[in-house]
């Protein structure tokens, strides 16, 4: 049962933002650029105000998956990284946090760009 | 044909087609909530294989990641995509996505200003905007904390 609400919990409230991520497409101008940064930000200044923590214990993977979840990693890396190193973590903290998720994106890009080619279809 | 700027939002409010809230806001939670489901399904794992909270977070990070990669370079994303809409946005697969379609798109501008500048197209501001919302975050903190 446990497992089951662990689940439960990631699928609403992963999907919940999604939810909210489509309203802004379908109801306002803005483009998925846009609605990315906004997620993102958004994430550092929940998670700066202590909001996004409880919401990670709640729900795992449906806070931590979606962009938002970036955003709380980023200051979760500060925060971390203040404690230690004092001013100069504000400057570290950030991308140390970010760094396996930029990485993969950066590498994995570069190995599909050169392994796929552009515009070949499975079907 | 002269027309002031309602009539003109009327008009185009009338051609073009109407998105169906009923249809994308459902496909869109089902579809993000499956991809956080799937996320989770991975943390477990990574758990069980003795990986700290932080790390196994970074490792379900980097899988989903490496799927959205694949999913990309085959083409099949923006399939998904096209029904899922922010489902498949959201996500960092959505995240991913950004980054390895336009370094596959632009590659015939060549490996330099091609696929590694264009790369950052969507990504570049994610990161801009994050990391400096990030340190000032740190700044304040080391001023509360300088302050007590």
């Amino acid at each position: 049962m446990e497992m089951f609400m662990e689940y439960f919990w990631a699928f609403v409230v992963g999907g919940g933002f999604c939810l909210i991520g489509q309203l802004l497409i379908d109801l306002t101008k803005l483009t998925p650029a846009r609605i990315l940064v906004i997620y993102v930000v958004a994430g550092v200044v929940l998670g700066g105000c202590g909001v996004y923590e409880p919401l990670v214990d709640l729900a795992g993977a449906g806070a931590t998956v979606p962009l938002t979840g970036f955003g709380y990693a980023l200051a979760e890396g500060v925060k971390t990284a203040v404690a230690e190193d004092g001013l100069l973590g504000a400057l570290t903290g950030g991308f140390t946090a970010a760094a396996a998720g930029l990485t993969a994106a950066v590498v994995f890009g570069l190995v599909v760009a050169r392994c796929f080619k552009r515009g070949d279809k499975m079907s | 044909m002269k027309m002031t700027n309602t009539e003109f939002d009327k008009l185009a409010k009338e051609k073009s087609p109407n998105t169906k809230l009923y249809l994308t806001l459902p496909k869109a939670f089902v579809i993000g909530g499956l991809i956080c489901c799937l996320g989770q399904a991975l943390y477990n794992l990574y758990s069980y294989l003795g990986l700290t909270e932080l790390n196994a977070r970074a490792a379900v990070s980097i899988t989903l990641v490496l799927f959205s990669a694949i999913l990309t370079g085959l083409k099949l994303y923006d399939k998904i995509a096209k029904h899922a809409g922010a489902g498949t946005l959201v996500p960092i697969t959505g995240f991913a996505n950004s980054v390895v379609a336009p370094a596959l798109e632009f590659k015939t501008e060549g490996f330099i200003l091609g696929t590694a500048a264009k790369m950052f197209i969507i990504a570049g501001p994610v990161i801009v905007y994050g990391v400096a919302a990030s340190v000032v975050y740190g700044i304040i903190l080391f001023i509360v904390k300088a302050m007590q």
